[in-house]
C-alpha cells in the first residue's frame, strides 16, 4: 500500500517536472511577445519591460530561475499580463469558486449517473435500458454551450430568486453546476452500465442467485463495488478536470472561477500564469488518480493483490 | 450460428465459405437499430453539407449575402429557414458551417489515425523500455489541460501560418481571400489533431503489443520477415477493427472540440463559420429569435448523436467482446 503511494507520488513529480519543461518551452515558441499586445508601449517600454520580468536572459537561464523560485521560495512568479498581481494570488483567489462548483456538480453527476447506469443494467435490454441510454448520449451530445443559454432562458428568467449569470447570491451556483454535471452524469451511467453488465455475467453471481440470495442484496452485497471500477477509473481524472474549472460555463454564466485563466492565460501569453497553471493541474491531477486507485483497491478485491 | 445451420439444409454452399469476421460484423450491425438511424443521420447530414449545399451556391444561394432589411425572418421568407441577426440565408449558414465543422473534425481524425497508428503501432510492438518511454510521454501529454494544450498547439501553428499565407499572397500572388481561408482552418485542425492522436495512440499500442506476442506474428518473425512487412501487412490489418470503432467515435468529439474552440473565439474566424461559431452567435440573439440559436445547435447535436450511435453500435459489432449483450 505504501509502496504505491510512494511511486504513484514520484510519478506524478516526473510527469510535473516534464510538463511544466514542455509548457515552458512551448509557450514561448508563440510568436510574438507578451508586451507586444500592450496599448501603448513604445519598443523601449517593452524592452524594460522584458528586463524587469527577466525575459531578456537566455532561455536555459530563465528556466533555471524558474524552477529556483518554486523550490526555494514557493514563488509561482509574477502575471505578465496582470500587472503587479501574482500567479499564487490569482489561483488563489479563482480556485476556492471553481472548487466549489466542481464539487456540487461532481456530486449531482454522480448520483444521477451511477443509479442511471445501474437501472440500464438491470433492464438489459429493454425499454428503461434504452431510455437510460438515450438519456446519457443526450447528456454527452447537447453541450454546455447550448444547454447553458437554454437554462438562462427557460429557468432563470421566469424566477425571480435565479440570476441568469453573476455570481453574488447563494443561488448562482444553481444553474451553472447543473449545466456541469450532464456530462459527469453521462459518462458515469454509461460505464456503470458496462461494469455491472460484465460482473452480472460472471460465476460468482450466479453462485450466490443459485444459493438464493435475494436479487436485491446480491446487487448491493456481490455486485456494486466491483462493477463501479470503470466509472471510478474515470472519475479520477474527471475530478481533476471538474474542479479546476471550465471555462464555456464560467463564460457563460459569469463565474470568476479558474476557467478563464486556462484561455486567458495562453492568448495573452502570460508564461508564468499558464506555467503555474500547468503545474497546479498536474499535481491535482496525480493527487486525483492517486485516491482513484485507492479507491478501486478497495472497491475490488481481486486488485488488492496485484 | 443457428442461421447458418438453418441455411445449410437448404443451400449448402454457404457453410462451405463460412463467414468472415467483417460479414459477421456486418450481421450485427445490421440488427443494431440505433446504429442503422445514426449510420443513415450521417450519411444524410453528410450529403446534405457536402452535395446539396455546393448544388444550392452554385444555384444562386449564398450565406454570406447579407439583408439588413430582411433580418430574423420566418422560415420560408428569405430562405427555406429564414434568416439570421443580418438577414442572411440561415439554410445556407447552417450548411456552409456543417461543411467547415465536419472538414476540420474527419481531416483532424485522418491525421489522429495517421499519428497514432504509427507511434502506437511502433510503440507497442518494439515494446520494452523503448516502448514504454515512448508511452509515458503520451501519459504525460494527456495529464495536461485539454484547452491549455490545444490553445497552445493552434497559437503556435497560426504563427507560421500566418507567415507562409504572407508569402503565398505577396510572393506567389494567390488570391488573399482563398488563402486566409484555409490559413484559418489549418492551425486549428491541426492542433486538435495534437491533443487527439494521444488516446488513439494508447490504443493502437495496447492491442499491437497484445498482438505481436501472438503466435501467427511469432511465426512470421521465424520465417525470417522484415519489421516493415510483419507491421503493415500482419498486426497493422488486425487492428483495424479498435481503429476504425476508435476513429467514427473520435470524429463526434473533434466537431465539438471545434464548436468549443469556436465557441470561445479561438476556432474559426470569418468569412468562415462553423456550427459552433453560429451557436454562439445565435445565443446573443436568443430573446430575439430563438431559431438563430436553434438550428443550429439542433443540428450539431444531432450529428454527434448519429455519429456516437454509430460508433457504438460498430463497436459491438466488431468487438462483440466488448460488446454487453
Amino acid at each position: 500500500m505504501l509502496r504505491i503511494i510512494i511511486s504513484r507520488i514520484i510519478q506524478t513529480l516526473m510527469v510535473v517536472f516534464l510538463l511544466v519543461t514542455f509548457t515552458f518551452f512551448a509557450v514561448r515558441a508563440i510568436p510574438g511577445n507578451p508586451f507586444a499586445s500592450d496599448k501603448a508601449t513604445s519598443p523601449e517600454e517593452q524592452a524594460a519591460l522584458e528586463a524587469y520580468y527577466g525575459l531578456d536572459k537566455p532561455l536555459h537561464r530563465q528556466y533555471a530561475k524558474y524552477w529556483k523560485n518554486i523550490l526555494v521560495d514557493g514563488d509561482f512568479g509574477d502575471s505578465l499580463a496582470m500587472k503587479g498581481r501574482k500567479v499564487t494570488t490569482l489561483l488563489a483567489e479563482s480556485f476556492p469558486v471553481s472548487l466549489k462548483l466542481g464539487l456540487l456538480s461532481l456530486f449531482l453527476g454522480v448520483s444521477i449517473g451511477i443509479p442511471l447506469g445501474i437501472i440500464a443494467a438491470l433492464f438489459h435490454n429493454r425499454w428503461q435500458d434504452y431510455l437510460a441510454m438515450v438519456i446519457a448520449m443526450a447528456g454527452i451530445c447537447i453541450v454546455a454551450f447550448v444547454l447553458g443559454p437554454i437554462f438562462q432562458l427557460s429557468i432563470a428568467k421566469p424566477l425571480d430568486w435565479l440570476n441568469v449569470a453573476g455570481w453574488q447570491r447563494s443561488s448562482d451556483i444553481i444553474l451553472p453546476s447543473i449545466t456541469l454535471c450532464f456530462g459527469v452524469a453521462a459518462y458515469l451511467a454509461r460505464l456503470t452500465r458496462g461494469g455491472m453488465l460484465d460482473v452480472l455475467s460472471q460465476d460468482y453471481i450466479r453462485s450466490a442467485r443459485a444459493k438464493g440470495v435475494p436479487k436485491l442484496q446480491i446487487i448491493t452485497r456481490h455486485a456494486l463495488r466491483p462493477a463501479l471500477v470503470p466509472a471510478i477509473t474515470y472519475l479520477g481524472p474527471a475530478f481533476a478536470a471538474i474542479i479546476t474549472g471550465s471555462f464555456v460555463v464560467e463564460n457563460i454564466f459569469l463565474v470568476p472561477g479558474m476557467g478563464q485563466h486556462f484561455v486567458l492565460g495562453i492568448t495573452s501569453k502570460d508564461y508564468n500564469l499558464v506555467l503555474g497553471l500547468v503545474l497546479f493541474y498536474g499535481i491535482l491531477m496525480g493527487i486525483a488518480n492517486l485516491m482513484s486507485d485507492l479507491a478501486l483497491i478497495f472497491m475490488d478485491p481481486k486488485l488488492r493483490n496485484s | 450460428m443457428t442461421t447458418s445451420t438453418q441455411d445449410a439444409s437448404n443451400e449448402p454452399l454457404i457453410t462451405e465459405k463460412g463467414s468472415s469476421l467483417w460479414s459477421d460484423a456486418y450481421l450485427r450491425l445490421k440488427k443494431n437499430k440505433l446504429a442503422i438511424l445514426g449510420g443513415i443521420i450521417v450519411i444524410l447530414i453528410l450529403t446534405a453539407c457536402f452535395v446539396v449545399a455546393p448544388i444550392l451556391s452554385w444555384v444562386g444561394y449564398d450565406g454570406n449575402q447579407q439583408d439588413l432589411s430582411n433580418r430574423f425572418a420566418g422560415f420560408g421568407e428569405g430562405g427555406f429557414l429564414g434568416t439570421d441577426q443580418l438577414g442572411r440565408d440561415l439554410l445556407m449558414r447552417v450548411l456552409e458551417g456543417g461543411q467547415i465543422s465536419l472538414l476540420v473534425a474527419i481531416i483532424a481524425t485522418l491525421l489522429t489515425v495517421t499519428i497514432g497508428v504509427i507511434y502506437g503501432g511502433i510503440a507497442g510492438y518494439v515494446g520494452g523500455r523503448i516502448g514504454n518511454a515512448m508511452m509515458r510521454i503520451v501519459d504525460g501529454l494527456l495529464a495536461m489541460p485539454f484547452l491549455i494544450i490545444v490553445i497552445l498547439f493552434r497559437e503556435i501553428i497560426s504563427g507560421h501560418v500566418d507567415d507562409l499565407a504572407r508569402i503565398l499572397i505577396n510572393d506567389w500572388g494567390f488570391d488573399d481571400n482563398t488563402v486566409l481561408r484555409f490559413a484559418n482552418l489549418i492551425p486549428l485542425t491541426f492542433a486538435i489533431a495534437g491533443f487527439g492522436w494521444l488516446s488513439m495512440g494508447r490504443i493502437v499500442r495496447s492491442s499491437a503489443a497484445s498482438l505481436s506476442k501472438q503466435e501467427f506474428v511469432e511465426a512470421a518473425r521465424s520465417l525470417g520477415l522484415t519489421h516493415h512487412r510483419i507491421l503493415f501487412r500482419h498486426i497493422l490489418p488486425n487492428m483495424l477493427g479498435p481503429i476504425i470503432i476508435y476513429a467514427t467515435l473520435t470524429i463526434p468529439s473533434f466537431i465539438l472540440y471545434e464548436a468549443t474552440l469556436s465557441y470561445i473565439g479561438l476556432g474559426i474566424e470569418p468569412p468562415n463559420s462553423s456550427w459552433g461559431k453560429l451557436i454562439q452567435e445565435g445565443a446573443n440573439y436568443l430573446e430575439t429569435n430563438i431559431t438563430v440559436l436553434a438550428i443550429p445547435a439542433v443540428l450539431f447535436s444531432l450529428t454527434l448523436f448519429a455519429f456516437n450511435f454509430l460508433g457504438d453500435g460498430l463497436r459491438d459489432a466488431l468487438d462483440p467482446k466488448a460488446s454487453k449483450d
